[in-house]
């Protein structure tokens, strides 16, 4: 459905996207995870014609982005990070103003305005003024909006942004109900919204891509790294001696002083690996009292660091 | 087609639901009454004491054209307040929507720049039309009411006038509005553009040089002079027609060029 080749695109010196190549297939969902300033936007501008390319081409149901935007604009639905929305008209207002530019005849544009407010669940507020809404219903204003030409693809820059557990919930079960009909390229930064809702997942950093898989797989290769985080009466050296020739520890960190002498410690492991017995064992085995010891999964942050900083270092290796 | 329509709609909505067009036309109709009024009895006050004066010396009878004399200090005030209150009226059409990010919308949904920016056209020429109607009653007015009563052919010609000098202010308010996501830096630069256009003339008024023909004819109130005079010359025709296409396309290029600056 949508097939990207070599897309670059560059502002002056600033590459935003980087020979970037992925195909998405129809009815799929596809999330673009990446930190912020990976050139998530960017790709999605290009592919809703709002920007040209630099180099490469895409194409979204067999029409090129460039030279046939207009075809392609007519299939694409389209939430970017701040919804495009004109506060002072009604939702109602609103929608059916999109849908006249969307191209939306209007023998069926009623209907399709009425089934995008209620798929989004916003039709309670239909004659309220969309100044007069809160953020929540703000974002999911724009998203009808990206649905209501019932677009063959949707595309969604950052759409849980801004609402609430509650909301993340519905507009997930959403956009999870859109597929199979609608091909879906969402972006986000939260990795848990990618595992819930993706079938595929593009990790972009730098405008490259660092990764294509299942959420499923990557979310094991990623999260295999465990951190153990414990706290133990003792000197440092005594503990850093006890604890790097474990087996499957890839690094110790005394983060700080806890209260009366005693001092707390972050050890991560290898991915795939539970270490927290071993640890345990072998705090308490050199006769250092242990008092916590917790596990912690990697955070996001952490994953991205780790990505990132791995590039990096395969860059200085290679050099 | 059925974009452009869409568009239109929505900026005259936009129009009427935002103070902006409120406090345009009547500050418009507000000033314009008054001055009609003040101008009627200055001229007629005038033409009565011309007629004294004549009973009194004696001399040639040479009646005032009061109707005329009206219709021309009246629409030349009216030319002056669209050069003022026009730069207003344009200075958020597309700044605006590029603050707000529904430039984005527009410009990723299956319509083109050309239909986004003759929507927004008609639709600031129509409110124009609109602010103009409420005059139509001093005129018909003067119809009914002075003797000799007067040609409506120059009221037509006058009304055209104002027009096409309103609608060339808006397209260039437009396009130096597409320059822009802010504001008030769109209605400085429109009056600049507008001051520029209006003063141009000045420094060649008194040759007859090439260069003060040249400067003359870019004057963007000198051609309307003709129309308050009932004279619908073609040069003034082509100026006006040149203005609006010269805005309305420079506003068409400013848009293609956001697709490829904005970052």
């Amino acid at each position: 459905m949508i097939e990207v080749q070599d897309l670059t695109k560059s502002f002056g010196d600033n590459i935003a996207v980087n020979h970037l190549s992925f195909t998405v297939n129809k009815g799929e969902i596809l999330g673009f995870l990446g930190p912020n300033g990976a050139g998530k936007t960017t790709t999605m501008r290009i592919l809703t014609g709002f920007m040209p390319a630099t180099s490469g081409t895409a194409r979204v149901a067999g029409f090129d982005v460039f030279t046939d935007s207009i075809e392609v604009r007519r299939r694409i639905g389209y939430l970017p990070e701040n919804p495009p929305l004109y506060t002072d008209m009604t939702v109602a207002d609103y929608l059916d103003f999109v849908a006249r530019i969307k191209g939306v005849g209007p023998d069926k544009r009623r209907q399709r305005v009425d089934e995008a407010m209620e798929k989004t669940n916003i039709s309670d507020k239909r004659n309220e003024l969309i100044k007069r809404l809160s953020r929540g219903y703000k974002q999911r204003v724009g998203l009808s909006q990206a649905l209501v030409h019932d677009p063959e693809v949707i595309i969604l820059d950052e759409p849980t942004v801004g609402l609430d557990p509650k909301q993340i919930i519905e507009v997930r079960h959403l956009i999870k109900g859109l597929a199979g009909s609608h091909t879906i390229i969402l972006s986000t930064h939260i990795l848990p919204e990618v595992s819930m809702t993706c079938d595929r997942v593009v990790i972009i950093n730098h405008g490259t891509i660092a990764a294509v898989d299942t959420p499923a797989n990557l979310t094991m290769q990623l999260k295999g790294g465990q951190r153990v985080r414990i706290e133990v009466q003792g000197s440092e050296a005594a503990l850093r001696d006890a604890l790097s020739s474990l087996p499957g520890v890839r690094k110790v960190d005394v983060q700080a002083g806890a209260a009366s002498g005693r001092i707390a410690v972050s050890v991560e492991a290898a991915p795939g690996e539970d270490i927290r017995s071993q640890v345990a064992a072998a705090v308490v085995g050199k006769g250092l009292p242990l008092y916590e010891l917790t596990g912690v999964s990697l955070s996001l942050e952490d994953i991205f660091l780790q990505l990132t900083t791995e590039d990096a270092a395969h860059a200085s290796a290679a050099a | 087609m059925r974009s452009l329509y869409a568009v239109y709609r929505k900026e005259m909505g936009h129009y009427f639901v935002s103070p902006i067009a409120y406090i345009i036309i009547g500050l418009f109709l507000i000033l314009s009454g008054y001055f009609f009024m003040a101008f009627l009895s200055e001229i007629i006050r005038s033409a009565m004491q011309q007629g004294l004066e004549e009973m009194q010396y004696g001399g040639g009878a040479q009646a005032m054209d009061v109707p005329g004399l009206v219709i021309r200090y009246y629409f030349g005030l009216l030319g002056t307040l669209f050069l003022f209150l026009l730069p207003m009226l344009t200075m958020g059409v597309y700044s605006e929507e590029r603050k707000r990010g529904t430039m984005e919308l527009l410009m990723t949904s299956p319509i083109t720049d050309l239909e986004i920016v003759l929507g927004k056209f008609l639709a600031s020429v129509s409110l124009i039309a609109i602010m103009l109607v409420p005059t139509a009653a001093y005129q018909i007015f003067m119809l009914f009411k002075t003797e000799p009563s007067p040609p409506w052919r120059v009221l037509l010609a006058a009304y055209l006038g104002l027009m096409l000098l309103g609608s060339a202010v808006l397209a260039i308010g437009s396009f130096l509005s597409s320059v822009t996501e802010n504001q008030l830096i769109a209605s400085v630069l429109t009056f600049s553009a507008i001051l520029m256009l209006w003063v141009i003339d000045i420094g060649g008024q008194n040759g007859s040089t090439f260069v003060g023909n040249l400067l003359g004819y870019l004057s963007i109130i000198r051609h309307y002079d003709d129309f308050t005079r009932g004279v619908v010359d073609t040069s003034a025709l082509i100026y006006y027609g040149s203005l609006i296409f010269l805005g309305l396309f420079l506003t068409v290029r400013s848009l293609d060029s956001m697709r490829w600056r904005r970052a």
